[in-house]
């Protein structure tokens, strides 16, 4: 099974974006009839399943483009962690709700910021995948802010939760931004898309009356398949059926 | 803990929701659910009622502020205190004291 | 004061108004019109509704956590994908069946109080557990299959918030039993681990699935009474053989067998035949001694404290937004 290293870029780029997509997602699917309220999990589902579509359409581009007959359930149930290419935002427990929605906040103004810049992309099917991925996320976003602005202008409780959700997750924003491959009109430079990412944030948390965290560290290495030791436990979970029956259909 | 003020407990207000499936209709109620305001009222209303894609316009009502008539009822215009999309108790304030109500 | 008639103006109980009322409610029923939230109608009527509803309600609710529990090891990017679906419809069928139980004046909270201390039950299929990925196909096609079979007559249900939830509800049911079938279908024709496992999951849901009916009818206490006001169209017996009946011949095509050496085609009387049912298993799991119940409810609680901190921020968050929006109000004028 080819390593990430022998992937030509833009099936390693589509790759780390399905990755991050998917990850999230399976994270997502574990709050499914555990949400604070009804239309919580409604609304969860609806992002997970809204994440899990993008990271179909990645994972099976960057298959195609590959040409070694790895299709989208190969790439997801049959790579180990060291193949995975997710940034480690997302591979982090859910921890409480505050926890999720302070991912959910930082990941989807991400995700906005990279689909609107791939909205121009040379690539057709990337392009094609912004178009209908922009609007999700925005809606992502939105349901992310919200919640953000009601735990940490709710309760002392829930503001103090919501830091604290906050501080956990904040280490792991800087990897969104580093450095990617270099695919000049068809990938988007991450550095890029700090700013209004920056911009967005940092004005839902002052409205939300929430400290900017100031970690002294940050997360390295998801994107070269350098992962925390929560991906293993998760991929074993996600995987362990399908590697149970090699070869079956489902 | 917020003081004296069992919402968690009392939980949500209840809303009416109402959509337009698409251009040229009128709307119409499919439901109630439950939202702390306005804002995720209509966003809640997104996600439980058009998941299909079945709504083009939302609107969001607390059943509060709904005045009904009844048709069916003796004077249909009897009493606008009674005059409450839902007959029954649980929907309105019962004013501090009151008793036997 | 604020019951089902008002004193001022109903007269006394039992006085001519309230016999008006009887009669028009009667002949609503008799001329199988819809009875809605504002019409008068008997304290029983309406406790017996809130019961039956509410418990519609809490099943699907409870029904989340069986087939919940294999999302994250689905073994297809489509199969999550599809369940996940499943799973969030099942969530907004809870919510439109609470929806249709609050025009009865009871609140969402009191009914979850209620199954959280056991006052109000659930479909006791959902306290088996979900033990292999076959299960889940089970579950769309026995269980699901059984629950249209009981949902299709309610969209001509006598109260209209009922009625009408119920056809939002079946006009999405049709694509989780097809769903299930198409699990065990592509088990039952793959390798020989997924046919057995396929098989064992029939095996095992089968029974219960049967049990979803009800006890026999000459057993069931409610049915007469909802038989007379419109809420319950056919017998529990009835359904019970309607749902044999289809179902025997489409596990045929599955490739599986049902594990009841009973069951056989009745030529005379145009039916299958089957087998006795352990109604003491029945009455046992019903009772709370079923192999998940008090998982299910510990869960479904727990769920429920975990967030009510963030259900009474959302309400502190508003509740400032209010005071806010007056104090600019009263500034402004």
């Amino acid at each position: 099974m080819s390593g990430v290293r022998t992937l030509p870029p833009l099936a390693a780029y589509a790759l780390a974006l399905g990755d991050d997509a998917l990850i999230l997602a399976q994270r997502l699917g574990e709050w499914v009839a555990h949400a604070p309220q009804i239309e919580e999990d409604l609304a969860l589902a609806n992002i997970a399943l809204d994440l899990l579509g993008q990271a179909r359409t990645l994972l099976s581009y960057a298959g195609e483009i590959e040409q070694a007959g790895r299709d989208e359930d190969d790439l997801a149930y049959l790579r180990d962690d060291r193949d995975f290419r997710n940034v480690q935002l997302v591979e982090i427990p859910n921890g409480d709700f505050a926890v999720t929605i302070a991912r959910q906040l930082v990941f989807s103004a991400y995700q906005y910021e990279l689909y609107t810049a791939l909205l121009g992309s040379g690539d057709a099917t990337l392009a094609g995948l912004a178009g209908k991925a922009v609007k999700e996320v925005a809606y992502h976003r939105d349901h992310a802010v919200q919640w953000v602005l009601r735990l940490g202008d709710g309760t002392d409780l829930s503001h103090a939760r919501m830091q604290a959700g906050l501080d956990q997750v904040w280490p792991y924003t800087e990897e969104l931004f580093d450095p990617a491959s270099q695919l000049p009109g068809i990938a988007a430079d991450p550095a890029t898309l700090r700013p209004a990412w920056e911009q967005c944030v940092t004005s839902v948390l002052s409205e939300a009356t929430l400290d900017k965290p100031e970690p002294r560290w940050r997360s390295r290495g998801g994107r070269d398949g350098l992962h925390t030791e929560h991906l293993g436990h998760l991929l074993s979970e996600m995987q362990h059926l399908h590697r149970t029956h090699p070869g079956a259909t489902w | 803990m917020t003081e004296g003020h069992d919402s968690g407990k009392r939980g949500w207000p209840l809303w009416e929701v109402f959509v337009r499936p698409r251009r040229g209709l009128a709307h119409q109620h499919v439901g109630s659910l439950h939202a702390p305001d306005a804002a995720m009222a209509l966003r809640n209303a997104r996600d439980v009622y058009t998941r299909r894609g079945e709504g083009v316009s939302i609107w969001v009502v607390p059943s509060s502020a709904i005045m009904a008539n009844s048709p069916d009822e003796k004077d249909p215009f009897f009493d606008p205190a009674q005059d409450k999309v839902y007959r029954h108790p649980t929907f309105y304030d019962v004013p501090e004291g009151a008793k036997q109500l | 004061m604020y019951g089902n008639y008002d004193p001022g103006t109903a007269g006394s109980p039992g006085g001519p108004h309230d016999q008006d009322a009887q009669q028009r409610f009667d002949q609503l029923i008799e001329a199988d019109q819809r009875i809605e939230p504002r019409d008068w109608m008997p304290d029983a009527y309406r406790k017996t509704l809130i019961r039956q509803i509410a418990q519609h309600a809490h099943s699907e609710i409870i029904g989340m956590q069986p087939e919940g529990n294999w999302i994250t090891r689905a073994p297809s990017l489509r199969r999550k994908a599809i369940l996940i679906a499943k799973v969030q419809d099942e969530a907004g069928h809870g919510l439109y069946l609470y929806s249709a139980t609050e025009t009865l004046g009871i609140d969402r909270e009191e009914l979850l109080d209620r199954l959280h201390d056991g006052r109000q039950k659930y479909s006791s299929i959902f306290n088996y557990p979900t033990l292999n990925w076959a299960d889940v196909g089970a579950i769309g096609w026995l269980v699901d299959g059984a629950a249209i079979m009981n949902q299709v007559p309610l969209c001509r249900c006598s109260y209209g918030p009922y009625a009408r939830a119920m056809v939002r509800i079946c006009k999405e049911e049709s694509f989780h039993q097809r769903q299930g079938f198409d699990i065990l279908h592509t088990l039952s024709h793959g390798t020989p681990g997924q046919k057995a496992m396929a098989q064992d999951a029939v095996n095992r849901y089968w029974w219960p699935s049967l049990m979803m009916f009800g006890p026999p009818d000459e057993e069931s206490s409610h049915s007469a009474q909802s038989t007379a006001w419109g809420i319950k169209r056919f017998s529990n017996d009835e359904l019970r053989q309607r749902f044999v009946d289809m179902t025997a011949p489409q596990a045929e095509i599955l490739g599986l067998s049902l594990p009841d050496d009973d069951l056989r085609w009745n030529a005379e009387r145009g039916h299958y035949d089957f087998g006795a049912i352990d109604w003491d298993e029945f009455a046992r799991v019903i009772r709370g001694d079923g192999p998940c119940n008090a998982e299910r409810l510990r869960r479904r609680r727990q769920a429920h404290d975990d967030g009510e901190w963030v259900r009474e921020a959302a309400q502190a968050y508003a509740d400032k937004q209010d005071k806010q929006a007056a104090r600019q109000e009263a500034r402004a004028s």
